[in-house]
């Protein structure tokens, strides 16, 4: 028997296509996939994001204990609701996982891992956690929405009480808050602005409704890959997974190395590569040719061998198929797909291929 | 409930038939294929003039989700394709019988078609 959120009636209710994702009954669309992923580029989506892993972390070692188990570091938050993208590693530097941090206080942090890897990430957190004073607790009355889209915002403020929504608003990037029963952050995996909501389960379909009154368009996970992919942003199993370290999985960036002494787990390792360079990368690939990208196509690099699509769709804004691929270090502009025994040009790009409705490559 | 016309006949692959007073046969997806694959965004049609026994794989169509196969129902030359999903995969999905046809064949065999599913049959089969 599948898990189902709060919301799998609602869903149910509104004719979703459900399907099962990782163990969980999920919406795939909700009559057309496509449509869906261009109501969030241009108005206003939400998704049910409920699966995901939400964990509270508190006591006096919390701090400590996110400094050793995260490869960012979490000493860059400094106000109060700022939000952490960050993975953490294994000692051998493979990514267990990424996530979301919050920083609430000093005694208090919330992370939001994924739904897939939700009992090794608690068994990994709870054995570094051991050695720190710091209590664990995983949020599962909490369902989540994903409002995404240039006009979410402004719809699901309509939606709070006068005083709730403007100062809802007034979050930067990045930043989340608590208001009345919601827990409201301006996040998201679309690359488009909008919030994600943390909303006790009891009154998720209410929400939910309210949200859908207002114009903003229930949108299943299928618009979810599509849009995240065309925002370059990893899938953790797909495009990353314990084998691969962040630097060949293009979150580099992710990885805080200063300050110098901290000792986060994977360290000696990643430092290691970086030192040599890591053999692979993870690129961006623009199909030329007619053809569709998928995850497992092999990638021709001339003279530098072969390497892997990660993931691949097409691309509803752009038209055409975007992928994200896995392939030796050196690799140029250029490089072949093999896609049903024929081998198709692409053009190796450098993510997002779309970013706040606007193509980028 | 997926739209299954009483006139065509059926494969358990999900094709369509509609067989033509020449001795050709136009071949496309059903409505109940075009809803489970979703939105289609490529087709890749066969080449006309191409030989193709029953069974064969003979086209390709692609949603946002993944790739597919079509099969050919009968055997027989492939005298036409539709060259109009390459601008409009979409229309598989929109008119799965109509603009969204995928190939036509002249038929070795015009009785073979005989021996296909009817749309009875092939409804009955997705009630299982």
């Amino acid at each position: 028997m599948a898990e189902r959120t709060p919301l799998y009636d609602i869903h149910v209710e509104m004719d979703a296509r459900i399907v099962d994702f990782g163990g969980w009954d999920m919406p795939l669309h909700y009559g057309s996939q496509i449509e869906e992923h261009h109501a969030v580029r241009r108005e206003a989506g939400m998704f049910d994001v409920s699966h995901m892993t939400i964990v509270d972390l508190h006591g006096p070692g919390a701090r400590a204990f996110l400094e050793r188990l995260l490869a960012n570091d979490i000493g860059k938050l400094k106000r109060s609701g700022k939000a952490l993208y960050t993975c953490m590693l294994t000692p051998e530097a493979g990514v267990i996982d990424d996530l979301i941090v919050y920083y609430l206080n000093d005694e208090f942090y919330r992370t939001v891992v994924n739904a897939a890897t939700r009992d090794k990430d608690l068994a990994w957190m709870s054995k570094v956690a051991a050695d720190f004073d710091v209590t664990l607790t995983e949020r599962d009355d909490l369902a989540m929405i994903a409002v995404q889209g240039p006009e979410a915002r402004a719809l699901a403020a309509g939606c709070m009480n006068p005083e709730h929504g403007d100062a809802a608003l007034a979050l930067p990037p990045f930043v989340g808050g608590e208001f009345g029963e919601l827990f409201v952050a301006r996040t998201g995996y679309t690359g488009e602005d909008g919030w994600e909501i943390l909303v006790p389960g009891e009154v998720a379909a209410r929400w939910w409704r309210a949200f859908a009154d207002a114009g903003i368009r229930p949108c299943g996970l299928g618009a979810r890959d599509t849009l995240r992919l065309e925002a370059g942003m990893n899938l953790y199993g797909t495009d990353m997974d314990e084998s691969t370290t962040p630097l060949e999985s293009s979150l580099g960036w992710t990885v805080a190395w200063e300050p110098g002494d901290r000792d986060f787990i994977g360290r000696d390792v990643l430092a290691a590569q970086r030192e040599a360079g890591a053999p692979r990368r993870l690129v961006g690939l623009l199909l030329e040719g007619r053809g569709v990208l998928r995850g497992h196509q092999t990638v021709h690099v001339e003279g530098l061998g072969e390497g892997e699509v990660t993931s691949g769709t097409f691309s509803p804004t752009l038209g055409r198929s975007i992928g994200l691929a896995r392939v030796p270090a050196g690799i140029g502009e250029r490089c072949q797909v093999e896609i049903r025994g024929k081998r198709l040009d692409a053009r190796v790009v450098r993510p997002p291929f779309v970013r706040n409705g606007k193509p980028r490559v | 409930m997926s739209n299954v016309p009483g006139e065509l006949k059926y494969t358990k692959s999900h094709e369509w038939v509609r067989v033509e007073g020449d001795g050709t046969a136009v071949i496309g997806i059903t409505d109940h294929a075009q809803a489970a694959l979703g939105d289609l965004v490529f087709v890749e049609t066969p080449e006309v003039g191409a030989t193709l026994a029953a069974g064969d794989a003979c086209a390709v169509v692609e949603s946002v989700k993944a790739a597919s196969d079509v099969y050919s129902p009968l055997s027989g030359e492939v005298t036409e394709a539709n060259a109009g999903l390459a601008d409009a995969p979409e229309a598989v999905n929109q008119d799965p019988y109509g603009e969204g046809w995928i190939m036509r064949l002249k038929l070795d065999d015009p009785s073979a078609v005989d021996g296909m599913m009817s749309a009875a049959d092939y409804e009955s089969g997705l009630e299982d």
